[in-house]
């Protein structure tokens, strides 16, 4: 044991007085960290909280074009500006151009009148079905103008989405309701009353949104649910940078030869650089997970909710760490020199993020990546932490992510091994 | 007398090479000697080293270090042995001490040991003044004392050498070599290779020259320049392995 302290404590020291290795190591996480989930609590609340800036052109102004005005606000998601200077569509396509606004729609003149013909038309054409009475022929009408969308094309497809979606919704709505009053009006000759309009027209059925979670406890997934987790795993695997390279200074400047020429084995030096980098990353957690619950909050976003089973959290911690650790000194153990350490290990975690579901959810990558993410450690580690903070999982809900850890872990470990055997270095 | 090393009918070559590294190649160093070995470069002075401190391992002949099969008695061996390699092995960010706190611990020494040898190997190398600097910050000489110190805390029965002194000025040489004198005189047996043949000559009782993998010569040094005719070992050397490059 005396031994083995001492390797740690060595290790330690090189550690502590390596600044830059440090300052990768601690700094640049928190500063991902925070940045991430500043941008990303803002695409939350731009979706979910904010209204979308949209200009509106309205070339008809009658009733319909008017009433849709009101339903495109009644859905919620838009914040319509009407600018009193836009002539024409060139000028709206214009403003769209130079960045004044990202989405802008025109309504094209004499949509009003267009929409009720239709309206008519297919009252007048559900009646006869009916073998009701109803006026002479039925005349279809000219096709209906189309209402153009501009985009932007800095907008991103996912949002253009969202917009299609909330404008076919109130045109959806429009008709709908300028089909039923045209039908009411041909029955019985009135108008509908406001109350039954509302009735047949607006949607009827609540819809309740629930996260679902295994603690009932916990509440909506924001930013930093997401984000807190998945940039801990990030800045854990990269102590690469520092690990990997101090393997390899190691192999370089002779001291491991003068190891091997001392009656200690050198697997105390690896579980040694394990225990210290485990200790790291749990550091690097540590302070992660306390900026998110108590220093976020003062920044104006959401505050990390902990998990209830913190034995699970540290436990979780612990392997990832452990992960992290064996996957450094694999890269220290095959590289020949510190840039080659530096260089793959960088690229091969941003790869492993993306793969592993950190930068693009795992969820919306294609078919083809299903078993390829599972290849990836930093999938399982976020799959591990999603089951706690997000799930509201015991340590028994995630040992279907905490095994295939531990399995890459260990081949790790064998991998090192056989590459420190066949280097001659054991 | 018990032999500090005995080596019988040694082959070796690295695992995919058809050369020829060491081939039949027999030695005797007395306990006590102070032993060089020259040679030109590639001649297989290295590789021979590597193979008696256990770093590479042979596959035909015999290696006994006190009577022990180097082998199969890895760990007793490693206890016997201490080695200062060329390169600088240890830890630059770390101060003499840390660095002697650490090499000796792997050399199985306790705490109380390492602070004794430490304390005394830092003021005879004369590094007492910077015990807690790191070892970054100092000068070729200083750097050479500080690879030799953490070689013998353990104080091995056996000393290991490879150009112990290359690249140090005149006084840390002879500070040097005054110091493995003395270790000598106490026991220790030195193994030491070097191009310093000036040096060598001083401090060496006992030579041998290798060359193409194999000892050409070996005897007491004053013997080998008396049948020789040679007024110094450079001559010497000269004499046997000639003035064409070698490497």
């Amino acid at each position: 044991m005396f031994k083995l302290w001492i390797t740690i404590l060595k290790d330690l020291r090189i550690l502590t007085r390596d600044r830059i290795g440090l300052a990768l190591m601690f700094i640049m996480p928190i500063v991902l960290a925070i940045v991430i989930a500043s941008v990303q609590n803002s695409t939350f609340e731009l979706v979910n909280e904010n209204k979308i800036p949209l200009l509106l052109y309205n070339e008809d102004n009658q009733e319909v074009s008017l009433t849709l005005e009101d339903a495109l606000n009644k859905v919620g998601m838009f914040n319509i500006h009407k600018p009193g200077d836009i002539k024409n569509s060139a000028a709206l396509k214009s403003m769209v151009n130079t960045k004044s606004a990202l989405v802008a729609i025109d309504i094209p003149p004499h949509y009003s009148d267009l929409i009720l013909k239709n309206a008519n038309n297919v009252s007048r054409k559900a009646l006869k079905d009916l073998d009701l009475p109803v006026d002479s022929t039925i005349s279809y009408p000219d096709s209906i103008t189309a209402i153009t969308i501009y985009y932007h094309p800095v907008l991103q497809e996912s949002f253009r989405k969202s917009i299609d979606g909330g404008l076919q919704s109130a045109l959806q709505a429009v008709q709908s309701k300028y089909i039923v009053k045209s039908l009411y009006h041909h029955i019985n000759n009135e108008n509908i009353p406001d109350s039954l309009e509302n009735q047949i027209v607006v949607n009827q059925t609540p819809v309740r949104t629930i996260a679902v979670s295994k603690n009932q406890e916990l509440g909506i997934p924001n930013a930093t649910q997401h984000n807190i987790p998945a940039w801990t795993i990030f800045a854990m695997f990269f102590i690469v940078i520092s690990l990997g390279s101090s393997v390899v200074r190691e192999k370089l400047n002779g001291s491991i030869i003068r190891l091997r020429t001392l009656p200690t084995h050198f697997g105390i030096a690896i579980i040694s650089k394990q225990l210290t980098y485990i200790l790291v990353t749990f550091l690097q957690a540590a302070v992660i997970f306390s900026i998110g619950r108590w220093l976020f909050p003062s920044m104006g976003l959401p505050a990390l909710n902990v998990p209830n089973d913190i034995g699970a959290l540290i436990i979780v911690t612990i392997i990832c760490g452990w992960c992290a650790a064996s996957f450094a000194i694999c890269v220290g153990v095959f590289a020949n020199t510190q840039e080659q350490a530096n260089g793959f290990g960088a690229v091969s975690i941003v790869l492993m993020a993306a793969i592993g579901g950190l930068l693009v959810p795992s969820f919306a990558m294609p078919a083809s990546f299903k078993y390829i993410i599972q290849l990836s450690p930093l999938h399982w580690c976020l799959e591990a932490y999603y089951g706690l903070f997000l799930e509201g999982g015991k340590l028994k809900d995630i040992l279907s992510n905490i095994i295939p850890l531990l399995t890459i872990t260990l081949l790790l470990q064998i991998l090192s091994l056989f590459g420190l055997k066949r280097k001659n270095l054991i | 007398m018990t032999d500090a090393v005995l080596i019988e009918n040694l082959d070796f070559s690295y695992k995919r090479s058809n050369i020829q590294l060491i081939s039949s190649l027999n030695l005797k160093i007395n306990k006590g000697d102070r032993f060089g070995l020259f040679g030109p470069n590639g001649a297989g002075k290295t590789t021979l080293m590597n193979l008696m401190t256990g770093l590479i391992t042979y596959t035909s002949g015999s290696i006994q270090l006190f009577g022990n099969e180097i082998k199969n008695n890895r760990n007793k061996i490693k206890k016997l042995l201490g080695f200062v390699p060329q390169d600088f092995s240890f830890y630059h960010e770390l101060s003499p001490v840390e660095n002697m706190e650490f090499f000796g611990a792997w050399a199985g020494l306790d705490k109380k040991r390492i602070k004794e040898k430490t304390d005394e190997l830092l003021s005879i190398l004369s590094l007492n003044h910077v015990r807690n600097t790191a070892v970054k910050n100092f000068s070729g000489g200083m750097k050479r004392r500080v690879n030799l110190a953490i070689a013998v805390m353990h104080e091995p029965e056996i000393l290991f050498l490879d150009e112990p002194t290359v690249g140090v000025d005149i006084q840390v040489r002879y500070a040097i070599m005054d110091y493995l004198k003395s270790l000598n005189k106490k026991g220790t047996t030195l193994v030491y290779t070097s191009h310093q043949l000036k040096e060598a000559e001083d401090l060496c009782n006992t030579v041998a020259m290798i060359d193409e993998g194999k000892i050409i010569i070996h005897d007491n040094l004053h013997n080998l320049l008396k049948d020789h005719q040679q007024n110094g070992l450079e001559g010497l050397y000269l004499n046997l392995t000639g003035r064409a490059y070698r490497d």
